[in-house]
C-alpha cells in the first residue's frame, strides 16, 4: 500500500511583538482541497511539531474564507496572498509560512493592519452624505461610469499592496496603492467629487502618491485584480494639477 | 441634561446601521467587534438586496413584497415588524445608492433588479455578485467619518463576554476581553445593541464566517435574555462543498437564468456540456413549474436532498448536482456575477463559465434568534437590544433570498433610536450604577478564563467544536427524524460534560486565540441544546423545519413562535401566538402562482 500522502509545513512563530521568531515544522495529513487554513486548524487540533514537541496552536487572522474580508493575507512560499485561496496542492514543500513583513507583528501570523484604516480616515474615503433620513434617490450614474468604479470598491484591506511595495518600509510614510486607489474611487462618485480637494491635499501631502516608486508590484499581487498602479497614474496627475492650481491661484 | 452612552456589539451591516442612527442622534457610541468591522461577515453577502421599487413595469409593490416575505416564511413571523421593513425597504436602497454603493445601473442610468427566489418580480438591486461587501463598506465609510468626528469610538479585537446586569435585572453595560492583551473590562452603558449575526459555527461548516459562533447570544441566553424561534435554520441549496467552509454560490446565478440538472444516469460518464438535454434531469423546473430554478430555499434544498439520498441521482453518485450557467454570455456573466464565479475558480481550478459547477446545500442562515419587541428590537431585559441576523424578527421559517441585508439594515434603523429614547428616559444612568456590579462581573468573567487556562483534562476544543458540527449537521438540518434529534441533544450534553476537561494546549497571556474559542465553544454548544430542543419539540413541517414523520404544517397547534428561556440553569421552551392579522395563513406552495 503507498504510504499517505503527508503535508509538511514550516510556520514561523513568534510569542509576541518584541520576541524573537522562530520556524516551527509540522506534519500534516494530506486531503484533497486543503488550503493553509486547514493546515492551521490542524496544527490547531493536534498542536505537536514534525520532531514531536508540544507546542501551542498558531495565532492567525482569518474570517470568511473566501478572499472577501481581507482578514488572512500572509506570506506562503514567499509571497504575501490570502491564506485560504492558497491551495496546499499547487505549493511547492515544505510550505513556508509566515507574517507579512511590513506590519507590526502581533503573534505568529497575525499582524496589526490598523495603519491602513486609518489611513482611509486621513483621505476622507467616504461619501459626505448629509444624513441618513429620507433625501430621495441618489444621482444617476451611467453604467460604464460604475463599471469603472466597481472594482475599485472590491479592495479588501488586505494589506498585500503595501507588503510587497519596495517604498514602504520603516522609514517611510508611504500609504500605499490601496489607499491612493481609494481616493479615486471616492473622487469618481458624484457627490464625492464635491470634495475631492480635501482628498487631493491629503494625498498630496507626506507620504502621498508622489512616494510611488512605480516598481507595480501592488497590481501584481493584488488578489482581488484591481487595476492599482491605473488608480495611482490617475491620482497623480490629478494631485499635480490641484497643486498647480493652488500654487498659481492660491 | 445627562448625555447618555450607547455600546453596539457587531460591526456588521445591522451594527453599523445602529451605529449611525445613535451617532446621529448626538449620542457617543462604543462600537466592539472581533474583527475589525469592514471584515464582519456582512462581506459574504453576494445576491442582492430587495425592494419593491417597481421599476420593470411589472406591477410589484411593496405589499407584494411583504406577502412574498410571509408566504415564503411559512407564516410564522410576525406580521407587523415585516410589513414595516418591506416599507421602509425602497427608502434603503435610496439611502444605500446616496452612499455610494456601486449597484449595478440599466442604460438610463438606474439602478438595475433582478429576480430572486421566492417571488416573480425582479426585485433585487445589487452590486455585481458581492453585494453584501459594498454595502458594508457603504456604512462602514460612513462610520468612519463619525470615529474622525469623535463621536463612534471603535473596540475592534474586542469579543463580547457577558452583560453587566445590576440587583434589579437592568444591563448597566457589558464585558469583553481584549483579544490582543487578553484583558478582561467592563463598559459602562446606558443601553447596548447587539448585532452579533448568524450561528453557522455551531453545524462546523457552513457558508457562515469564523466569527458566526453565536457566543454572544448564547451568553444572553444564560442571563436571561430570551432567544426565539432557534430551530429555524437555513441550508442554502447550492453551496462548494469545503472542509473549512461552504462557499457560498449565490441564488442570483439562478436569478440571471442559471439551471440546477444532474444528469439521468448518475453513472453518465461524458462530459457534462456534451450530454443531451433530452438525458438531464432539470428537477426543479419539471417539479415547480411556476418558479422553477427560483423556488425558495428550504424547498430547493429538500429537492436537491431527494434527488441525492432517495432517488440517488446524485452526479456520478456524489453528493452534488450542477449548477449550470454556460448558456449564458460571458459578458453578462462577467458584469453580473464576477465575485462568485471567481470563488468557484479559485478554489477549485474550474471555470464555472465553461463547464457546470457542482454543488451542494450547505448551513447558511439563523432565521431563529434573540426574542426581540416587534416595535423598538428590544429584548426581555432592560437596556439589551438586538438587531439583524442574531433575532428573529422578519424571517418566520424560511429567509429569502436578498431579505437578509435589508432585515439587517432595518433592524439597526429601529433598534439605534429606540436604544437612544430608552436611554434618554432613563431616571438614573450607568453612571449611577455603584462600582460593585462592575467589579463582581469582570471578576466572574476572570475567574471562568483562569479556570479553563488551567484544566489538565485531555479534550481539545476544536475536537469538539467539530464533533457537535458533525452531529448538528446530521441530524439538525433539513431531514429531523425524533429518535436523531434525541440522540443529538445527548451527545451534546456529552460534549458539555467533556468541555469541563479541556485543555488549551496554550496557556500563554497574549493573543491566545485558543482561549478566545474556549468561551465561545461553552456558549456555542448551550445554544445548539436551544436549536435541537426546540427542533425535537416542533412536530410538524413548517419552512426550513422539515421532518418526515410529520410532514404537514399544523397551524391549529404550531402556528406559535418558540420562545425559549434560560430558568435556573436550564433551558425551558415556552410559546407565544404568532401575530397574522394582515395576511391570513394559507397553504404554502410553488409548483402554482400563490
Amino acid at each position: 500500500m503507498a504510504e499517505k500522502k503527508q503535508v509538511i509545513v514550516r510556520v514561523k512563530r513568534q510569542a509576541g511583538p518584541g520576541d524573537r521568531p522562530h520556524w516551527e515544522e509540522f506534519q500534516l495529513a494530506w486531503r484533497p482541497y486543503m488550503n493553509i487554513i486547514i493546515c492551521l486548524r490542524d496544527i490547531a487540533e493536534n498542536p505537536v511539531t514534525r520532531d514531536g514537541k508540544a507546542t501551542t496552536p498558531v495565532t492567525y487572522d482569518s474570517n470568511c474564507l473566501e478572499e472577501v474580508c481581507g482578514s488572512c493575507a500572509m506570506v506562503i512560499n514567499g509571497k504575501a496572498r490570502m491564506a485560504c485561496s492558497a491551495l496546499v496542492d499547487h505549493l511547492d514543500q515544505p510550505i513556508k509560512v509566515e507574517p507579512m513583513a511590513k506590519f507590526p507583528v502581533v503573534r505568529d501570523l497575525g499582524v496589526d493592519r490598523s495603519v491602513m484604516f486609518e489611513n482611509l480616515k486621513r483621505m476622507k474615503a467616504w461619501v459626505p452624505i448629509d444624513g441618513t433620513y429620507d433625501l430621495g434617490e441618489g444621482p444617476k450614474l451611467a453604467p460604464e461610469a460604475q463599471e469603472k468604479a466597481y472594482p475599485l470598491s472590491r479592495c479588501i484591506t488586505c494589506g498585500i499592496c503595501l507588503d510587497v511595495c519596495p517604498q514602504v518600509n520603516s522609514h517611510s510614510k508611504f500609504v500605499g496603492a490601496a489607499i491612493i486607489s481609494q481616493v479615486r474611487l471616492f473622487n469618481m462618485h458624484p457627490t464625492g467629487a464635491m470634495h475631492a480637494r480635501e482628498r487631493l491635499d491629503a494625498v498630496s501631502g507626506p507620504g502621498g502618491v508622489q512616494d510611488c516608486g512605480n516598481a507595480q508590484n501592488c497590481v501584481v499581487a493584488c488578489p482581488k485584480s484591481i487595476p492599482l498602479t491605473e488608480s495611482i497614474a490617475q491620482v497623480n496627475r490629478d494631485a499635480i494639477k490641484h497643486t498647480l492650481t493652488n500654487w498659481l491661484f492660491g | 441634561m445627562r448625555q447618555p452612552k450607547i455600546i453596539v456589539v457587531g460591526g456588521g451591516l445591522a451594527g453599523l446601521m445602529a451605529t449611525i442612527r445613535v451617532a446621529e442622534a448626538g449620542v457617543p457610541v462604543d462600537l466592539f467587534s472581533i474583527v475589525p468591522v469592514k471584515r464582519s461577515h456582512s462581506v459574504c453577502a453576494q445576491g442582492g438586496i430587495n425592494a419593491a421599487k417597481n421599476t420593470k413595469g411589472e406591477g410589484d409593490s411593496t405589499w407584494h413584497h411583504f406577502d412574498d416575505t410571509v408566504y415564503g416564511g411559512d407564516f410564522l413571523a410576525n406580521q407587523g415588524p415585516v410589513k414595516r421593513m418591506c416599507d421602509a425597504a425602497p427608502g434603503i436602497i435610496d439611502l444605500l445608492d446616496r452612499m455610494g454603493v456601486m449597484f449595478n445601473r440599466t442604460p438610463e442610468g438606474n439602478l438595475d433588479y433582478r429576480r430572486f427566489g421566492g417571488t416573480l418580480f425582479n426585485r433585487t438591486a445589487f452590486a455585481g455578485a458581492t453585494t453584501g461587501q459594498q454595502l458594508l463598506y457603504a456604512l462602514d465609510e460612513q462610520v468612519r467619518r463619525f470615529e474622525s468626528e469623535g463621536k463612534v469610538r471603535k473596540y475592534e479585537g474586542w469579543t463580547f463576554l457577558s452583560a453587566v446586569l445590576d440587583d434589579t435585572g437592568v444591563s448597566r453595560g457589558i464585558c469583553a476581553m481584549d483579544l490582543k492583551s487578553m484583558e478582561v473590562r467592563t463598559f459602562p452603558a446606558d443601553a447596548a445593541i447587539f448585532c452579533t449575526g448568524g450561528v453557522g459555527a455551531i453545524f462546523g461548516r457552513s457558508t457562515n464566517s469564523v466569527v458566526c459562533t453565536g457566543t454572544a447570544q448564547g451568553a444572553l441566553l444564560q442571563q436571561g435574555v430570551d432567544y426565539a424561534n432557534g430551530e429555524f435554520i437555513q441550508v442554502h441549496p447550492t453551496a462548494i462543498p469545503g472542509e473549512d467552509k461552504l462557499r457560498l454560490m449565490s441564488e442570483s446565478a439562478r436569478g440571471e437564468g442559471g439551471r440546477v440538472w444532474v444528469p439521468k444516469n448518475p453513472a453518465d460518464s461524458r462530459a457534462p456540456n456534451s450530454i443531451p438535454a433530452d438525458d438531464r434531469f432539470y428537477f426543479l423546473e419539471e417539479w415547480y413549474p411556476k418558479y422553477g430554478n427560483l423556488v425558495p430555499r428550504d424547498v430547493a434544498t429538500r429537492a436537491i436532498h431527494k434527488i441525492v439520498y432517495e432517488l440517488k441521482l446524485g452526479i456520478g453518485g456524489q453528493q452534488a448536482v450542477f449548477l449550470d450557467l454556460t448558456h449564458i454570455p460571458r459578458e453578462v456573466l462577467d458584469r453580473k456575477l464576477e465575485g462568485i464565479l471567481e470563488i468557484y475558480e479559485k478554489f477549485l481550478g474550474v471555470d464555472p463559465r465553461v463547464e457546470p459547477m457542482k454543488v451542494f446545500p450547505g448551513v447558511h442562515y439563523t432565521m431563529g434568534g434573540i426574542w426581540v419587541d416587534c416595535d423598538t428590537q428590544a429584548t426581555n431585559v432592560a437596556g439589551i437590544y438586538a438587531a439583524g441576523e442574531c433575532e428573529y424578527q422578519y424571517h418566520g421559517a424560511n429567509r429569502l433570498g436578498a431579505n437578509s441585508l435589508v432585515s439587517c439594515i432595518y433592524g439597526g434603523m429601529v433598534a439605534g433610536p429606540a436604544a437612544v429614547k430608552y436611554s434618554r428616559g432613563l431616571e438614573k444612568g450607568t453612571e449611577s450604577t455603584p462600582a460593585p456590579v462592575f467589579e463582581r462581573e469582570q471578576k466572574r468573567q476572570q475567574g471562568i478564563n483562569e479556570a479553563l487556562v488551567s484544566r489538565q483534562g485531555a479534550e481539545n476544543p476544536i475536537a469538539i467544536w467539530k464533533e457537535m458540527g458533525d452531529w448538528m449537521t446530521e441530524h439538525v438540518t433539513v431531514t429531523r427524524k425524533n429518535p436523531g434529534i434525541e440522540r443529538a441533544d445527548a451527545k451534546l450534553q456529552e460534549l458539555l460534560e467533556r468541555f469541563k476537561k479541556i485543555n488549551l494546549s496554550d496557556r500563554t497571556k497574549w493573543s491566545n486565540q485558543t482561549l478566545a474559542f474556549a468561551r465561545e465553544l461553552e456558549n456555542m454548544l448551550i445554544l445548539a441544546r436551544v436549536i435541537t430542543l426546540g427542533a425535537l419539540a416542533r412536530n410538524e413541517s413548517r419552512g426550513a423545519h422539515y421532518k418526515p414523520d410529520f410532514p404537514e404544517r399544523i397551524d391549529t397547534e404550531w402556528l406559535k413562535t418558540t420562545r425559549a428561556k434560560w430558568v435556573n440553569g436550564k433551558i425551558q421552551l415556552t410559546y407565544e401566538s404568532v401575530d397574522t392579522s394582515l395576511i391570513p395563513p394559507r397553504a404554502r406552495r410553488y409548483d402554482m402562482a400563490k
